[in-house]
């Protein structure tokens, strides 16, 4: 048996390919990196109706072949390097022109190709007709009218693959002429290619020549590294020709080589291709939609709707099966803490194993509901409106438009997760744009951090906590919008993407392609995040732990237990300890035991949690965190916060000796609180302002390490978030007491 | 034909490209976009701040900032 010839799928963004791929490998594929980027690899396999299997792979969408993206970079070292069979360009038909300025290039290169003609029946509609085999005939490889939509066209279109994957392996590239000027230096320029052999084993010398002109940065790095005599010779002429037209045409090779481009693309739809029966200007579908969904007016307000929208539909859908998932690990919890005798091993499994596990797969129905709802608005070219609506906003913060989807999802409306807003950068293409959004994003008012605002709000500022709440998202924004701006006039410096972009015409989304989409980057949030979650599970646990009490403080507490227990008669023990005591009615002096055992066993929990590893950093930060008011056991709950930051409240009520306080039912939390005389609203808003901008929790720091491809990234947003909230903490506690405001 | 910025271009308003001023990456986007001499295109609207503008070129809408539109000389018919 022979190893399956593998097909690469290429073409312009929005032209169709994903559609393509899904129906023709159907459930089985896979989804990866390539190496060193974040840019998505999908594998597949297709097999024939002749039982051959063909392993098909979809290149990153493009528009060119140059050095400008990670996406075109990637799409052509694939097809150097690996150099597949056979290429199947997708092309959309009501677009032809601007698709086959890829195709060219394609050409140019000399890949093995088959050109898919997508979207036949659009074209249609819009009065365009094609003659694909006149098209074929010009271009000099196989033309396949498609759809791939409904799956029209491909059992033809894979006969013509495999047709051409049979005869020869060998690339042909199409020499284009690109006027006098560049025409004379480029075969000069090959001249030299070939007789140094330079790059040759991986380039046609002609393409390389042309990359020489377009000024590749990619392909001049190589080949200053393979040999940089030759290199240095290719550049001088470049640098010639560069000037001369300057100087006579005010113009730039690579533009004269684009206009060469389009000018052979035109000369080709001009014989016969192409016959359009109505006005090219005429108002598609499309264009209505956008004269009302992108009006001045009704625009932003629409927009507003369908964002709210999405996050309503991820946030009110999820709850459900938030809840069954969060039933099932509370039942588990209960089930193992029954069956397993106490002790650190129990503790670790529930604590950390389960509660970890739980907290994982807990915001797996969260990511679905809300790729679903984005696959939605992707899918049908609602997003990128979205894009064309927001820019001017979000440029100002050296954003994109397409950030805005990421902070809503994030917590833009207070009540999202980070984690989810973290995944939704992917729809932003530019890297800078997408680092500086990514980075900012967990500064939103989350769903975890919600609890902890609304417990302090409730305490320190009742008569008007709506407006502090409100105004609390404002802050979000105002960070969140503003640090944006500052990475991008540092460690994010540089210009800003250009926006030159498609608004794609409106589509009905496929359900298949919705679930596709969908489960694919659950899955791999579940596979990438899941272990690296489970085990910093562990370790925060371990750190509440261990080394626990003393045996000096465990003593004490013992001997004091035993004082208690040996103080009252035998039989009110008795009925204080038996099994599920708390629930009866029991003898006023039994329910007094069973408070002091109780107070006791918070004091234990308490003392342990002081002399844990958490404990004594909490100690150690006493002497920074004073200057933002903050005490030791604050500092233990915001340790535990970077687990979620809804522990924030049952760590304070354990350090505060209340035992375990639910997130939810903190009443007594609440009234402990308000009686510390070490408590006052200016302290609580620097808190506030901490919890909101401090290290976000460690699922979103997996998840910003994961989608900007390194940890360092994962480690600044700890590093430089912490500092950045103390800072501003200190500023709000020193600010207010010297005021006067603490009261 | 007047000939005009892109930018100054009202909304229905169509014309040739004259010319495209600008290299490097921004010169290229707007090249792989199709928007090179020759090219005829259309105002199809501008976002609700004015700016990006959506034209529509080739049979496609494209969008672009009025910064990046400003390197662009248009004949207007």
């Amino acid at each position: 048996m022979t190893a399956p010839i593998t097909v690469a799928l290429a073409g312009n963004p929005n032209a169709g390919k994903t559609t393509l791929f899904n129906a023709l490998t159907g459930a089985r594929q896979h989804v990866g990196n390539y190496p060193g980027v974040t840019v998505e690899k999908k594998e597949g396999f297709h097999v024939t109706p002749a039982g051959i299997t063909i392993n098909v792979v979809d290149l990153p969408g493009t528009y060119s072949l140059t050095a400008y993206s990670v996406e075109e970079v990637v799409a052509r070292d694939y097809l150097v390097q690996e150099r597949p069979r056979v290429v199947v360009n997708i092309v959309d038909a009501s677009n032809l022109e601007r698709n086959l300025y890829l195709t060219a290039q394609f050409l140019e290169l000399g890949v093995p190709m088959v050109v898919a003609l997508n979207m036949m029946d659009v074209a249609q509609d819009r009065g365009i007709a094609i003659n694909a085999g006149r098209l074929a005939e010009l271009l000099g490889v196989p033309v396949i009218p498609i759809v791939a939509r409904s799956n029209k066209g491909t059992a033809e279109l894979m006969a013509a693959v495999l047709a051409l994957a049979e005869g020869t392996t060998a690339w042909n590239p199409l020499h284009l002429s690109y006027g006098e000027d560049l025409d004379s230096v480029l075969l000069a320029m090959e001249k030299e290619i070939a007789a140094g052999g330079f790059l040759t084993a991986l380039y046609p010398p002609r393409w390389l020549a042309v990359k020489y002109l377009e000024n590749d940065s990619e392909i001049r790095a190589r080949g200053i590294g393979e040999n940089p005599a030759v290199a240095a010779a290719l550049a001088q002429k470049v640098q010639e020709v560069t000037d001369h037209l300057q100087k006579t045409m005010e113009t730039y090779p690579e533009a004269i080589i684009a206009d060469h481009r389009y000018g052979y693309i035109k000369s080709i739809l001009r014989q016969e291709v192409v016959v359009r029966t109505y006005d090219a200007d005429r108002l598609y579908t499309s264009d209505r939609i956008d004269r009302v969904v992108t009006n001045r007016f009704l625009g932003p307000i629409i927009m507003l709707a369908v964002l709210f929208g999405l996050y309503k539909f991820t946030f009110t859908y999820s709850e459900l099966p938030v809840a069954w998932l969060d039933g099932f690990f509370g039942w588990l919890r209960e089930l193992f803490g029954l069956l397993l005798p106490e002790g650190y091993f129990k503790s670790m499994l529930l604590a950390g194993v389960i509660d970890g596990v739980g907290g994982v797969l807990g915001f797996v129905p969260l990511i679905m509901f809300m790729f679903f709802g984005i696959a939605i608005l992707e899918d049908s070219g609602y997003l990128a409106r979205v894009a064309f609506m927001m820019d001017r906003i979000f440029r100002m913060f050296g954003l994109h438009g397409s950030s805005v989807m990421a902070y809503i999802v994030s917590g833009g409306i207070a009540g999202g997760c980070a984690v989810p807003g973290v995944m939704a950068t992917r729809t932003l293409r530019s890297e800078r744009e997408r680092l500086a959004t990514l980075l900012t994003v967990s500064f939103m008012n989350c769903g975890a951090k919600l609890p902890v605002l609304a417990l302090l709000t409730g305490v320190f500022f009742a008569s008007n906590q709506a407006q502090v709440m409100f105004l609390l998202t404002l802050l979000a924004w105002a960070v969140a919008l503003l640090v944006a701006k500052l990475y991008r006039i540092t460690i994010l410096r540089g210009e800003s993407t250009p926006f030159v972009m498609e608004l794609p015409p409106y589509r009905l989304p496929t359900f298949r392609g919705l679930m596709i989409h969908t489960w694919e980057r659950t899955w791999q949030y579940i596979k990438k995040a899941g272990t690296v979650i489970l085990a910093i599970s562990i370790l925060l646990w371990a750190m509440m732990t261990f080394p626990g009490l003393p045996e000096r403080e465990q003593e004490r507490i013992d001997a004091q237990r035993q004082e208690l227990l040996t103080g009252y008669p035998a039989e009110v023990v008795q009925e204080a300890t038996e099994e599920g005591a708390e629930e009866e009615g029991l003898s006023p002096a039994a329910e007094e035991l069973l408070a002091q055992l109780d107070g006791l066993d918070r004091l234990e929990a308490e003392k342990a949690l002081e002399y844990s590893v958490a404990g004594r950093i909490g100690r150690t930060l006493e002497r920074v965190s004073w200057l933002a008011g903050f005490d030791w056991r604050t500092n233990i709950a915001l340790v535990g916060g970077f687990a979620a930051k809804e522990i924030v409240i049952s760590t304070l009520g354990t350090a505060y000796s209340l035992g375990e306080v639910a997130p939810e039912e903190n009443l007594s939390l609440a009234q402990t609180l308000a009686e510390n005389p070490d408590w006052n609203p200016v302290m609580a808003f620097a808190l506030i302002v901490f919890v909101m901008f401090y290290a976000p929790c460690f699922v979103t720091v997996v998840c910003i390490a994961r989608e900007s491809g390194s940890w360092k990234w994962g480690f600044f947003a700890m590093g430089f978030n912490t500092v950045f909230a103390f800072g501003l903490a200190v500023l709000v506690y020193q600010a207010g007491m010297a005021l006067g405001l603490g009261g | 034909m007047p000939r005009m910025m892109l930018r100054k271009m009202k909304r229905g308003q169509s014309g040739v490209i004259a010319a495209v001023k600008v290299g490097g990456e921004l010169g290229r986007r707007i090249r792989d976009m199709g928007l090179v001499p020759g090219t005829r295109i259309t105002v199809q609207g501008r976002a609700p701040l004015y700016d990006p503008v959506a034209l529509r070129v080739l049979d496609s809408t494209l969008t672009l900032r009025n910064n990046e539109a400003d390197h662009i000389e248009v004949d207007v018919s």
